[in-house]
């Protein structure tokens, strides 16, 4: 939006924008972000040297360190990993849900969705390595034919993850490329350097005909119709992870559909986030406009209500249930060391969402970042509930023990988020973060095919045209209908 | 032989290109129908179909051979890995158990889906050819071309009807 000029809150996009400026918006992005951007790089860079330097230590000392030792086997690092897996399904969510039920909002913010996806199982990926402790060994890791000695266990939910990690990451990946094909065409078209280079590789030759389009439509269906049960499917083994164990507060029947809704409600909340942060770096206000913003936002309600809905659902089963040992945990939940944690984590995760529900609020960037921050610090507390007050207090009284973590947890903590910032910033620096095809594709919509006249228009001539009667052919070599 | 020429005219918009080809459906050029236009476009118009009639994509089968074959290939490197190691624990249980691997050859299906479907879209897109010299880069920015291989008898007529429907610029090339 222009300076000066206020928002319209009611359309989701300027249709009077010239393609041509689309074009040239979201190039010039490319090339010129604000400064904001350059402070996120550097921040991100100082939080990866926490990473860095943790893992140093802990790779020259051990495991030690890291305050991992029975009965807290499992602890920050696997929390976090989780944490990062939930969040990969923001772009499952926007790019693929929302393409097939066609609503046509999401397209000027799918893009750096998806490559939130990417990143994000990217960073999960590197926590079991480092809670593995022998890196050299993380080959281990990978799914494994039953050879040299490996012999994976395939009734594991651990060996599942990492067919189903791969396997999302791969698809993701590839979606993302796809879905990108046509805008690299575009930078391909319009750079010089090193940069034509890089889109004329990618861009695999396109030139926009329609034999080209009309594949790029099937395959894109076809990959979003595979990512949604995908994305389902991985977080549901993630929740495995933990629902097939015998531990009390894991072996819990709504576990995976618990975990799903955590995920995309933190994936959603994540995309408010880089929502703002793009639209501010990028000077993107013309395309991720605060109607859009709402719609993210009332989203991201919904989701953070059916979260808090199974949330309780797990509350009242294990306190109608027979399981002594787990209702000990559920009180110790609310009123043991951890109570700080967790009653935080239930006000960020299920009261906090309600600013959501106010327009006036909705409509307010600043409050909007802050709330969709304080939303993922829940959500990664409530990954963090989920795994530690379980290990503190099992079944065996002489096992029950209070962990907190180490500094060396808390910097890989912090690192994975700078990895993550960086991966996306340099990601959203080389490639264009917003499409330019299908915001096109947005505008042509709203602006031809609304107006039914232009398509009567449109329609009439293709009739007229063919009613024509063949005598009216006078070209030579030309015959008549 | 006949020497054919490649023609493309490149229009302001959707309108006045598709006009042009339905132009060309009523002429029916000797040896030339509406099968042989090309509409290169910034984007992919919504009705297209409607003008250049119906054309097959065959990416989705290509998805489903990749689909069944992750498939059966998942289910089947499970099968021969487990039954490769009888000396581990059973606990009264198959060796080779459905239900989990019933998940695994589920990721597999999807993965192999996936890549079988790329596969299928870079070869019906036909990605990897190279472009002509008659491309013009402001398809991608603006405007739409309409391309058509024809015999070069038919070049002044096809570009006559052309510029009735305010073609901006028509580029040619006699091979």
């Amino acid at each position: 939006m222009s300076k000066g000029i206020p928002e319209d809150y009611s359309k989701d996009i300027n249709e009077d924008i010239h393609w041509a400026k689309i074009n040239e918006d979201v190039l010039r992005s490319m090339e010129n972000p604000r400064m904001g951007y350059w402070i996120a790089v550097g921040v991100s860079l100082f939080l990866l040297s926490f990473a860095v330097i943790a893992e140093i230590y802990q790779y020259n000392t051990g495991m030690g360190p890291s305050n991992l030792n029975w009965p807290h086997m499992w602890d920050l690092y696997i929390a976090t990993f989780v944490f990062w897996i939930g969040m990969s399904h923001s772009g499952t969510l926007l790019s693929a849900i929302l393409h097939i039920i066609k609503a046509d909002w999401r397209k000027p913010i799918y893009r750096f969705a998806e490559a939130m996806t990417t990143f994000s199982l990217m960073t999960a990926g590197l926590f079991p390595i480092i809670h593995l402790g022998r890196l050299w060994n993380m080959y281990w890791v990978i799914p494994y034919y039953s050879d040299r000695g490996i012999w994976p266990n395939f009734r594991s939910p651990l060996v599942w993850d990492a067919f189903a990690i791969t396997t999302y990451l791969t698809s993701s990946a590839l979606f993302l490329f796809v879905g990108m094909i046509p805008d690299l065409a575009i930078c391909r078209d319009n750079a010089k350097g090193w940069r034509k280079k890089l889109y004329t590789a990618l861009s695999l030759g396109w030139r926009g005909d329609d034999r080209q389009w009309r594949n790029f439509r099937k395959t894109y269906l076809l990959m979003a119709c595979f990512l949604i049960p995908l994305a389902v499917s991985v977080h549901s083994i993630v929740s495995a992870d933990f629902a097939m164990s015998i531990m009390p507060g894991w072996h819990v029947t709504t576990f995976p559909p618990y975990f799903v809704a955590g995920a995309l409600y933190s994936g959603c909340a994540a995309i408010i986030t880089l929502f703002i942060l793009l639209r501010y770096f990028f000077r993107f206000e013309e395309y991720m406009t605060i109607a859009i913003l709402e719609k993210t936002c009332k989203l991201t309600f919904a989701i953070s209500m059916v979260w808090t809905y199974l949330l309780f659902v797990e509350f009242a089963a294990t306190w109608y249930g027979p399981d002594m040992v787990d209702k000990e945990l559920l009180i110790a939940k609310f009123t043991g060391p951890y109570s700080p944690l967790f009653i935080l984590m239930v006000f960020l995760g299920s009261v906090l969402p309600f600013t959501l529900a106010v327009e006036k609020l909705r409509r307010n960037i600043p409050v909007m970042f802050a709330v969709s921050l304080l939303l993922n610090v829940g959500m990664w507390l409530e990954r963090y509930m989920i795994v530690t007050p379980t290990l503190s207090m099992s079944y065996e009284p002489f096992s029950h023990n209070v962990m907190w973590p180490s500094w060396v947890e808390w910097f890989i903590l912090l690192g994975s988020f700078g990895w993550f910032g960086l991966l996306f910033l340099v990601f959203v620096k080389i490639f264009p973060s917003v499409s330019m095809y299908e915001v096109k594709e947005m505008i042509f919509h709203r602006r031809h095919l609304a107006n039914k006249e232009i398509a009567a228009v449109m329609h009439r001539r293709l009739d007229e045209v063919e009613k024509k009667p063949s005598t009216s052919t006078t070209e030579p070599g030309l015959e008549g209908a | 032989m006949r020497k054919k020429a490649h023609v493309m005219a490149l229009f302001s918009n959707f309108d006045e290109a598709f006009a042009a080809v339905a132009e060309i459906r009523y002429y029916r050029i000797p040896g030339l129908s509406v099968d042989d236009v090309n509409v290169i476009s910034p984007i992919e118009h919504p009705e297209i179909e409607e003008f250049l009639g119906e054309r097959e994509s065959h990416v989705p089968k290509f998805t489903l051979m990749g689909a069944l074959f992750g498939m059966s290939f998942g289910f089947f490197f499970l099968c021969t890995a487990q039954a490769n190691f009888l000396v581990q624990p059973q606990g009264g249980k198959p060796v080779v158990p459905l239900p989990s691997n019933i998940v695994l050859t589920y990721e597999m299906l999807i993965l192999f889906g996936v890549i079988a479907t790329i596969t299928g879209f870079m070869i019906g897109a036909q990605l990897f050819k190279k472009r002509d010299g008659l491309y013009s880069e402001s398809v991608s920015l603006d405007q739409v071309g309409i391309e058509l291989h024809v015999e070069e008898k038919y070049l002044e007529p096809l570009k006559q009807l052309f510029n009735e429907h305010k073609a901006l610029e028509i580029r040619e090339a006699v091979a």
